[in-house]
């Protein structure tokens, strides 16, 4: 039967713990895996521009020996002639064996894998879901500390909008003892209804604070986010807030010798170029991983053995 | 105010005031060529006052639509001048073309051909989420 990804709960548990396995084999073994796709295509289908996912989803497939076709912008598709994403998907299905879609329209994904006869993979629907960089982030996790079981994790930025935040609380919410800790200006709290459907429902174990440098020292996992200035109502509380969100060496003092510094990326200013050398700074490895990840996940969708 | 008994139909029984006519429009009781009778602000021991619609005829009715609108309705079908069943409403599962998702980044404000479903996420606190971009919906 035909199985996409559009969000990350569409994932047993069980099924992550074996995408896990599988990214770190191949990370292990790559010629094992130089063949494995051999013959077959990905559409890379990208409406809205992107640098990371689509790179990595198309080296991913290459490095499993497949062929890639596709678009960057819809500028580019059928879409500026008004075609809608269904009757896309469609027509993609005749020339390829699995879609790989960003879409700035939120569901849009969801209704390409409602019409496609092939697997569908969310890339990122605007703000909704990219249930691709929580793979990403849970195989960092579980690459860096061993485990993710009992691991206190913190979000620190914008995490009102963002959405590799939402869909990785609601990953971590399966998972044992797990503790949040949700850094944030007011003004860019966690939605409601993360608190209620996700954390409370799940009997999380979860805090909220505004004072990053305080929250630090609990931390096993920090995962900054960008904080952006057009989030703000006015100037004046962007500027005095903006400094508070930047990660530098100083801030780093208390924190653990093992803290895992994550980011999803692209990167502004909230970590301080100095941070990049020290050993706690996961997220370029955090990119490479996920191309291991998505790797896996296409050997998946496609039942490729 | 004197409402002719119906011998075989429908009576939509104990309607909040003031939502019989969007219940009239919902179930598409205008396209019907048979008696219907929209009764406002009728007094009620129970509720004070409230709306109750009479169709002289037996159609079939989304009872899922009126457990969404008002879930307090309760439907009487009539068979030969007399009450046969009493049927109570709930809260559907799902809605589909009931309601519209009013975020403006969801796929459905684009495409026109698409349905507008909403699912039943939460039955205690009556929240419903759009099928495509998870948008709670709001009334």
């Amino acid at each position: 039967m035909k199985r996409s990804l559009i969000d990350i709960l569409d994932l047993s548990p069980a099924e992550i713990d074996e995408l896990i396995a599988t990214a770190n084999d191949i990370i292990a073994n790559p010629a094992k895996y130089a063949e494995k796709c051999r013959g077959k295509k990905l559409a890379t289908l990208f409406f809205e521009p992107s640098t990371r996912t689509r790179l990595s989803f198309e080296a991913a497939m290459y490095e499993l020996g497949g062929n890639v076709l596709g678009f960057s912008e819809a500028q580019s598709s059928s879409a500026a002639k008004g075609e809608s994403v269904s009757d896309t998907a469609k027509t993609v299905s005749c020339y390829a064996d699995i879609i790989a879609m960003r879409h700035p329209k939120e569901g849009a994904p969801f209704v390409a894998s409602r019409a496609a006869s092939i697997p569908v993979i969310n890339a990122g629907d605007g703000g909704h879901n990219h249930p691709t960089q929580t793979l990403t982030d849970l195989l960092t996790i579980s690459r860096e500390k061993g485990r993710i079981d009992g691991l206190t994790v913190g979000f620190c930025g914008d995490l009102k909008f963002g959405r590799t935040v939402h869909s990785l609380i609601g990953a971590l919410s399966r998972y044992k003892n797990v503790k949040i800790v949700l850094i944030s200006p007011t003004e860019l709290k966690v939605p409601e209804y993360v608190l209620q459907e996700v954390l409370e429902k799940n009997g999380i174990d979860f805090e909220q604070t505004t004072d990053l440098q305080k929250a630090l020292p609990n931390l096993d996992i920090l995962y900054m986010t960008r904080v952006q200035r057009e989030r703000f109502f006015n100037e004046e509380d962007y500027l005095r807030l903006k400094d508070s969100y930047i990660l530098t060496p100083a801030k780093l003092k208390n924190a653990k010798q093992d803290l895992c510094i994550m980011h999803p990326l692209p990167r502004v200013n909230e970590i301080s170029v100095e941070i990049d050398d020290d050993p706690r700074a996961c997220y370029f490895k955090q990119v490479l991983y996920g191309k291991y990840v998505r790797m896996a996940l296409i050997m998946k969708l496609l039942e490729v053995e | 105010m004197h409402i002719d008994s119906i011998r075989n139909g429908l009576v939509i029984d104990h309607i909040s005031a003031g939502k019989g006519m969007k219940i009239y429009e919902l179930l598409g009781l205008g396209a019907l060529d048979c008696t219907v009778a929209i009764i406002k602000n009728s007094s009620s021991r129970k509720m004070g006052k409230k709306d109750i619609i009479k169709i002289d005829a037996e159609i079939d009715v989304d009872i899922d639509i009126l457990g969404y609108v008002d879930p307090g309705i309760t439907v009487n079908v009539i068979k030969n001048g007399e009450l046969v069943e009493k049927k109570a409403v709930t809260l559907p599962e799902t809605l589909t073309n009931v309601i519209q998702c009013k975020n403006p980044r969801c796929i459905t404000s684009t495409e026109q051909e698409l349905k507008h479903v909403f699912k039943l996420t939460d039955r205690e606190n009556r929240v419903y989420r759009c099928l495509y971009c998870e948008t709670k919906a709001t009334e």
